[in-house]
Order: C-alpha cells, then sequence, then structure tokens
C-alpha cells in the first residue's frame, strides 16, 4: 500500500463527505432552482451546506459563495476588489512574493491591464511582517491580498494583524485560506479578514467545488452572468452533491480539530527532527509558526524530482517544487522568495501529513529517505563539490 | 509521465561513476537551470571501452545519462559524436515534452567529453 505524504496536493475523501454525495446523488437530484418539492429538498441541501461553512469559518450565511474550488474564489476576490477600486481611481494592489499561482497569475495580468502590483517579501522565515504592510498602503491600495498558510512550505501568516491593519487603514482584506481552513481554528470577524477562499478537496472533501467568503457590505461584482444562483452574482446551476459533501468534510475537520492538529503536529515534528540530522539539510520556512502538516525541506546535491521518484518507488507519495518537475527551468518561486539559491531550490521535497497518517508511516520515511538522498549524492558532481569543501 | 524503460534506467543507472585517469571528460548545465552531467570516457585507438557519469538532475536527466553511456560503449569517436538525444530519447521510449532539454544534456555531455579528448590528444 502506498503511504500518501501529500496531502497539500489534495486529500483523501472522509467517509462523511462520501456518504453526503452518495446521500445527494442518489435522493436528492432536484434542482434547486425548481419550485416542487424536488427542487425545494436541493434547495435546502444547498442552503443547509452554506449554513454550515459559513458557521465555521464565523460567518453569516449570507456572505458565502460556492465556487468551483480555491482558484475560481481567488479570482473572483481579485478581480471583484479590482474592478470596485477601478471606479474609485485605486489601482494599487498588494500581495506577497509567494502566493499560489491562482493569484500571482491574475495579478500579473491585472497588472499588464495597467494596475500596480506591489508584493510584499516573505523573508527567510517565510513570514509576512506586519509593518512592512502598513508602509506598503497606499491612497489608491484597492486590495490586500496575502494568503494564509503557503501551501508549499506551510508557512502560517499573522492574519489577524495584517488584518488590522488593512482595516485601520480602510482597505479590502482578502486571504487565500486554502490550505488553512479545515486545519487550524479561523474566525472571519476575530481576524479582520473581508474575503476568504477556500477549498474542499484540502479537507477531506470533493475537489472542483470551494467557496468565497465576502463580508456584507464589502462590494461583490458579478462573475458569471447566468441564473439567479448564488444570490445572482455566479450563475449556473449548483453542484449540490459536492456542495453536500464539502460541508459534511468541514463539519468532520472542525470537529475535533485542536487534538487532531496536535497528532498531527507530533509526525510532522518528528520528521522534522529526524531530518535535521542529514547533512546539508534545511527545513524551509519557521520552524514553529507552520500548519499542523506541512514540512518542506532542501537537500544540497540532490534535485527533488529524482528524490520524489525515489520515494514513490519505495511506496511513498510526496511533492517537490523542482523546476524539472514543472516544465520550466526555474524553480519554485516560494522558495526563491525565501532568498533560497538556484541550486538549493532545486533540491526540495514537501511531506504533507494528514490525520489519516500514523506514527509508523513516519518511521518507515525515516528510513528510507536517507539512503535515497545518499544514492543520489554518490552520483552527483554537485555534491563532490560540497563534499570537498565547498560552500556551506 | 515516465516511459517504463526511463524508470527502469532512473531506478538502476547503467555506468554511473567515475573514471580515474580519463581519457575525455565532459561536463554540462548549470546548478541553476537544475540539471548537470559529467561524462567520462575511456578511449584506445579511437574506440570507446568505457564510459561513466556523475549527475545531479531529474529522474530525465539520470535516466538519459545512462542511456547515452549505455548508446557510445563500444563505438568509435566519430560515431559517439553521431549521437542525438532524439536517438537517446527514442531507445528511452520517449520523454514528456518538458523533458527534452535533460535528453540534449545528454548529447552535449558526450560531445563535450570527446572534444576534451580530441584537444588533449592534439596537445600531446
Ligand atoms: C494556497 C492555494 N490556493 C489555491 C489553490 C487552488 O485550489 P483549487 O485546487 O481548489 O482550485 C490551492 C491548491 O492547489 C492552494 O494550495
Ligand atoms: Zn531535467
Amino acid at each position: 500500500m502506498q503511504i500518501y505524504m501529500d496531502n497539500a496536493a489534495t486529500t483523501p475523501m472522509s467517509d462523511a463527505a462520501v456518504n453526503a454525495m452518495l446521500d445527494c446523488m442518489k435522493n436528492n437530484y432536484g434542482n434547486p432552482s425548481s419550485i416542487h418539492k424536488t427542487g425545494q429538498a436541493a434547495r435546502r441541501a444547498i442552503e443547509g451546506s452554506r449554513e454550515a461553512v459559513a458557521r465555521l469559518i464565523g460567518a453569516d450565511k449570507k456572505e458565502v459563495y460556492f465556487t468551483s474550488g480555491g482558484t475560481e474564489a481567488d479570482n473572483w476576490a481579485i478581480l471583484a476588489a479590482a474592478e470596485t477600486g477601478a471606479k474609485k481611481g485605486k489601482k494599487h494592489i498588494i500581495s506577497t512574493r509567494f502566493e499560489h499561482h491562482a493569484a500571482l497569475h491574475r495579478l500579473e495580468r491585472l497588472e499588464r491591464q495597467g494596475f500596480e502590483i506591489s508584493l510584499l517579501e516573505v523573508h527567510s522565515d517565510g513570514l509576512v511582517r506586519p509593518d512592512e504592510l502598513e508602509s506598503a498602503i497606499r491612497e489608491d491600495t484597492a486590495l490586500v491580498t496575502v494568503m494564509y498558510a503557503n501551501n508549499e512550505i506551510g508557512t502560517v501568516q499573522p492574519i489577524a494583524e495584517l488584518g488590522a491593519v488593512c482595516r485601520s487603514r480602510g482597505v479590502v482584506f482578502h486571504t487565500d485560506a486554502v490550505q488553512a481552513v479545515g486545519q487550524v481554528p479561523i474566525d472571519v470577524n476575530a481576524q479582520n479578514i473581508d474575503m476568504l477562499s477556500l477549498s474542499a478537496h484540502k479537507f477531506h472533501g470533493p475537489k472542483g467545488v470551494g467557496a468565497l467568503y465576502c463580508r456584507a457590505g464589502v462590494p461583490l461584482p458579478v462573475f458569471i452572468e447566468g441564473g439567479a444562483q448564488e444570490r445572482g452574482r455566479r450563475g449556473g446551476t449548483e453542484n449540490v452533491p459536492a456542495i453536500a459533501g464539502m460541508a459534511a468534510a468541514l463539519e468532520e475537520a472542525c470537529r475535533n480539530m485542536e487534538n487532531k492538529a496536535k497528532t498531527v503536529t507530533a509526525m510532522r515534528d518528528r520528521l522534522i527532527d529526524a531530518f535535521a540530522a542529514v547533512p546539508h539539510s534545511r527545513l524551509n520556512g519557521h520552524r514553529e509558526k507552520r500548519l499542523p502538516g506541512i514540512a518542506s525541506f532542501c537537500f544540497e546535491g540532490v534535485e527533488g524530482e529524482a528524490v520524489l521518484l525515489m520515494l514513490d518507488h519505495a511506496g511513498i507519495s510526496a511533492s517537490s517544487g523542482s523546476a524539472c518537475t514543472s516544465g520550466s527551468l526555474e524553480p519554485s518561486h516560494v522558495l526563491l522568495a525565501l532568498g533560497l539559491p538556484h541550486e538549493i531550490a532545486h533540491g526540495s521535497l514537501r511531506l504533507s501529513l494528514s490525520g489519516y497518517n500514523t506514527p509508523e508511516e513516519i518511521e518507515k520515511v525515516i528510513e528510507v529517505l536517507p539512503p535515497i538522498i545518499g544514492r543520489l549524492r554518490e552520483i552527483s558532481p554537485v555534491w563532490e563539490k560540497i563534499k570537498n569543501g565547498g560552500p556551506n | 509521465m515516465y516511459s517504463e524503460t526511463v524508470m527502469e534506467h532512473f531506478s538502476s543507472p547503467r555506468n554511473a561513476g567515475k573514471i580515474e585517469n580519463a581519457d575525455g571528460v565532459g561536463e554540462v548545465g548549470n546548478a541553476q537551470c537544475g540539471d548537470i552531467m559529467r561524462m567520462y570516457l575511456k578511449i584506445d585507438d579511437g574506440v570507446i571501452t568505457d564510459a561513466k557519469f556523475n549527475t545531479f538532475g531529474c529522474g530525465a536527466a539520470i535516466a538519459t545519462s545512462s542511456m547515452a553511456t549505455e548508446m557510445i560503449k563500444g563505438k568509435t569517436v566519430d560515431e559517439a559524436l553521431g549521437l542525438t538525444n532524439k536517438a537517446v530519447m527514442e531507445a528511452l521510449g520517449g520523454l514528456p515534452s518538458a523533458k527534452m532539454h535533460c535528453s540534449v544534456l545528454a548529447e552535449e555531455a558526450v560531445k563535450a567529453a570527446i572534444e576534451d579528448y580530441l584537444s588533449k590528444k592534439e596537445a600531446v
């Protein structure tokens, strides 16, 4: 059986989510916009799900809009704030250098369309500084968008503080919380969040469904023209089973969250401590300010994809921010944003855990990974230079 | 993503290692772009009697290094100079298009090692 340690890419579905979806597909096939009883049963499933998702992030159900996932929610949030800002002559947006491509590529497009984009430094620890956000805000800033937790290295930003800065300056604050929702407690009011993106498949729900939270009073222009679904802002017959599955998954993830986080954190820390013993290796991002499940490492002298393939062969599914996996010669923009040189950034490995992993699986990885690094280093001309006293 | 042949050469690379006092050594690529290949050749009477490699790189880089060394062993220098990345890719049962550049490196590494050999020979 393959050991799955790529939960930041996607997670296995929980029984609760599967059952909710099956029930919906078998018994609740109506169109939620129909006024007959069959349709109204589907409507209740959707509105019940909306109520649950809202409650679990501290929002009101009128503030939650279902989408096709995290990518769509990010695009919608950014376009909404850009459109609203532009009407008032505000065409400046602040974000960070290591956002997900869903946000970064959208921002790059806006830049080509005449917006000015400022990207905050994330420093070597993978954390944004609230005072640097404060000084980046201008009269014409339309939006600040900072990811809650980074998908590659797992660092968790001081979201409440960043939100407070935006609140005090009257700027809309969006956070891509795709990696954080269901892993850490979130309260949009206490944390001063105006808009938030989430995606079901990162918390044991189905793929292709997510949500955008948008605070009442923050303008949210129509994203998809069509019917009256999602309060007229996103037309199209709802994906009822997926929405029900997402709500069930989030309920399950938030139940007993603290205990689950403790267990997962302990497994993560065991990995971090074990791999600290590998010479010329490093943990990427702040040691403590990170998600319970994500640990990212760089092993000097080896290339990430090669490590990944050998792990796969040994029965472990992991991931790498390596360039050669993505088809470009540049290593991951996240690792470069931390200030890592290219040759080190090429040797990255991400292990991302969930509550479904076991301590036995962790021990297995600790057993097989160091010999893999050793084998690859043995045939690596880069390692030969490091070993013979190159840069540390 | 990779063919069985690629995975086989990646998991058990042929000719990984070094040749002491090699007749030709060539290194191509750089750590910046993520793949470095160093090729060592033993050449007797214009025939490649041994070839070994050291590679820092992805699965395709290691597999193409392995295949390229296999393909040039026993060949004359002239024959080896005719080795193309296309031939290496074909022998591997194909590579994903994003991995083309890794096979180009293998061709270049062979050429660099042979050039090193020829320039040393001239100097003698
Ligand atoms: C931080 C972050 N944002 C956005 C996304 C995109 O979400 P989705 O796959 O639901 O479109 C992901 C996941 O790939 C992510 O990790
Ligand atoms: Zn490569």
